[in-house]
């Protein structure tokens, strides 16, 4: 048994939350979330160059940089890409994304149909004819940032050069301005066969899972340290607020909270990289778990700081929606709690 | 990263397995449990077959009769254990707090002396830590012990001590300089509780059992050298002891929780007081996944912790948290328990369901919160030593 991350890893780790730090502060990443693009091109090709977009990265080095990439909220289609859309990529598409030329989300699903990548296998509307693609997809991750779509249609699965065909995105308002959604209108819209079969969406849907988990234990964790630093400064009534227990006990169980989702992240991300027996039961306690759990996590900075956390103006609120996000993405916890009682307990009767 | 078993660990629990199978029946897990709590001599019994086998002081260095393997044996024979639902050995006070602090802090002659009956379950240990007047604050503590030659005099009372009324030995902590600042002042003394002037005194517990007591001491003379460090070494004795009792004692926290939701998943799966299962009822079923999920973190959390402490050789922060998260979890598990069992709930005796054993369980769990610290200091030591936020006292 090892339950840490290589020493690879783990300096492929600084090295992201080095650049991170620099590259990406924070208001840089609310400049970016205010802006009319959400993201900056520029990033993308030096992710590339970083080598973030290497095909030879395995789930556990897109772990390492999903935690980071949640702390630091950055702005582009890194997660989509590699969360989403990993094993579906042809050759040609993934050559193109490992040098930062493109990028790449998924289109699952649709309105009154397939609403997570679990169901999204059957029952698509979205019909193929020759080379082009019609039908329509909501709710899109990133589809305003990405260059390519992989869709979801009813006989397989297709890319979409979005970057061509401007047209067919319907950007969305969303709450989290670094990771919006949109709608894909497909209207004969020329799309590309993919050599992978439908079947290859469970083990997307395990990944993306997994990866949510660490990228919300990222977010959880920097609810944190913004809830210590300011807890550590802050006075009233003549006291550091930080020496309150009132104030101190709600820090100290977002601690709690933050470890137990990074303990239950990691071995997902194990368990899914290894095609571990309980890849299944890991990655649904992961999901249900660091969702919830950065939700609090950001909850607990907020009631922290009081007036200022409940401000558009303070930084806070983004994090708070990005695990909005996570925790709404592929089902609430209570699907995969369900999941984990029908292996514990049987199918009820 | 790897969670699977290496080689030595497959094997180390196959014949784990199979060995705890011929010792307690292949079937013993899936029998209703009863209170669940063997005699005295049943359990000294029990300890001594554990010990004989091996599996006691697993990671304890062998020249005092441990197994000298590395702490990843522990974790697998806590998992084998909890999944067989064994019994405990005797001597948990013993193994958990006064061996491992013997084994930091005492001479060659107390390893030698000590370490081999108590892991046998022929010497059972208690704690004497907490006074009426100091619980969380154990600076605070006035017995007193004055040298008089070549022994210790000690009078004072300690209170809270789990076992004391079986135990052979104590773990005593006790003023020898009263005009030193407060934490110098004390000293951590060995005290042979068959002594004259030692007087154990049972407390019943909210469940009626008497397992925690009073101990008084009145002029008990304890040898000189039956002590710990030097005198005025006292307070960080205590702190190598509690650091193995919120350290190591993780993985027997992720067994006994594990014990606890594989019993609710039983008690579920079968029709309940108006003849229901409670594992159709989607409620139900939502809460015992929780339950499910919050003992992998437990356990996942604890891994981490030990991954930390093998490569660091210091405990990482993720440790502190595990027994302020298991004890809340176990007192939300066995409430839940008792809510699956109508009036009958409330039922204690034989004839009751399991005899009692969720209506023992959910009463004792309300101990979890307070001993070995409160939930209350747990937090202000994960605020304060763990987050850095500044000390409010």
């Amino acid at each position: 048994m090892d339950f840490a991350f290589s020493p690879d890893q783990e300096l492929l780790r600084a090295a992201a939350r080095d650049y991170l730090a620099d590259r990406m502060p924070n208001d840089r990443m609310v400049s970016l979330a205010e802006s009319d693009a959400g993201t900056d091109p520029a990033d993308w090709k030096t992710i590339a160059e970083m080598g973030w977009l290497d095909a030879e990265l395995g789930l556990l080095e897109h772990a390492v940089l999903a935690e980071e990439t949640g702390y630091a909220l950055l702005p582009a289609p890194w997660w989509s890409t590699v969360a989403l859309t990993w094993p579906l990529l042809d050759d040609e598409l993934r050559g193109a994304i490992a040098t930062g030329e493109r990028s790449a989300t998924l289109a699952y699903a649709e309105a009154g149909g397939p609403a997570t990548i679990a169901d999204a296998a059957t029952g698509s509307t979205v019909k193929a004819s020759g080379d082009s693609l019609t039908g329509t997809k909501v709710n899109v991750p990133d589809l305003t940032s990405v260059s390519d779509v992989v869709v979801v249609a009813a006989d397989g699965l297709y890319a979409v050069d979005v970057a061509a065909n401007p047209g067919v995105v319907v950007p969305r308002s969303t709450i989290d301005k670094t990771r919006r959604l949109g709608d894909l209108h497909l209207d004969g819209t020329p799309a590309r066969r993919l050599d992978a079969s439908l079947d290859a969406l469970a083990d997307v849907r395990l990944r993306a899972i997994a990866l949510a988990a660490c990228e919300a234990t990222g977010v959880a964790q920097r609810a944190l340290d913004i809830a210590a630093a300011y807890t550590k400064e802050r006075q009233q009534f003549g006291r550091i607020i930080g020496t309150y227990q009132g104030v101190s006990h709600r820090v100290a169980n977002t601690f709690v909270a933050t470890q137990l989702s990074r303990s239950i992240a990691y071995w997902a991300a194990w368990a899914v990289s290894a095609g571990d027996a309980q890849a299944d039961l890991a990655a649904a306690s992961a999901k249900a778990t660091a969702g919830e759990n950065s939700v609090f996590a950001c909850e607990q900075s907020i009631q922290c700081h009081g007036g200022i956390g409940f401000t558009y103006e303070h930084v806070l609120h983004r994090f708070y929606k990005r695990a909005q996000w996570i925790n709404a993405f592929e089902g609430a916890a209570r699907t995969h709690r369900a999941a984990i009682a029908d292996e514990l307990l049987g199918p009820a009767a | 990263m790897d969670f699977r078993d290496t080689p030595e660990e497959a094997s180390f629990r196959a014949e784990l397995r199979s060995w705890l199978e011929g010792a307690l029946g292949k079937d013993w897990a899936d029998q209703a449990p009863t209170v669940g709590r063997w005699n005295e001599a049943e359990s000294r019994t029990w300890s001594k077959k554990l010990y004989d086998a091996g599996y006691v002081g697993i990671t304890w260095p062998k020249e005092y009769g441990g197994g000298g393997h590395p702490h990843e044996f522990q974790g697998i024979f806590l998992e084998e254990s909890a999944r067989m639902s064994a019994p405990d050995h005797i001597g948990g006070i013993g193994l958990g707090m006064a061996g491992p602090t013997i084994i930091a802090w005492g001479t060659d002659e107390q390893k030698q002396r000590y370490l081999q009956p108590l892991l046998e379950g022929t010497e059972v240990w208690c704690q004497g830590f907490s006074e009426p007047g100091s619980g969380s604050d154990m600076g605070a503590a006035k017995t007193r012990a004055v040298l008089d030659g070549d022994e210790w005099v000690v009078n004072g009372q300690k209170v809270w001590s789990s076992w004391a009324h079986i135990a052979d030995w104590c773990i005593l902590v006790v003023r020898t300089d009263p005009d030193a600042e407060k934490h110098r002042g004390l000293s951590y003394l060995l005290v042979d509780m068959h002594a004259p002037g030692v007087e154990v005194r049972p407390l019943r517990q909210i469940t009626g059992d008497p397992e925690f007591n009073e101990i008084f001491f009145t002029d008990v003379r304890v040898p000189r050298d039956s002590i710990l460090g030097q005198p005025g070494d006292g307070w960080n004795v205590a702190m190598t002891t509690l650091l193995h009792e919120r350290g190591t004692l993780g993985f027997a926290l992720t067994a006994g929780l594990e014990k606890a939701v594989n019993r609710l998943v039983q008690l579920a799966k079968e029709p309940g007081p108006d003849g229901t299962r409670p594992a159709d009822d989607p409620v139900v079923r939502d809460q015992i996944a929780q339950f499910w999920i919050d003992l992998q973190g437990l356990r996942f959390t604890n891994y981490r912790a030990l991954t930390a402490l093998q490569k660091t050789g210091v405990p990482g922060p993720e440790g502190s948290m595990a027994k302020l998260h298991w004890s809340e979890t176990n007192q939300r598990l066995t409430s839940f328990a008792q809510s699956l069992l109508g009036l009958t709930s409330q039922l204690d005796a034989e004839g009751a369901w399991w005899d009692g054993f969720w209506t023992y369980m959910q009463l004792r769990s309300r101990g979890n919160t307070i001993e070995a610290g409160t939930s209350e200091i747990l937090r202000n030591i994960i605020a304060e030593r763990v987050v850095g936020l500044p000390k409010s006292r």
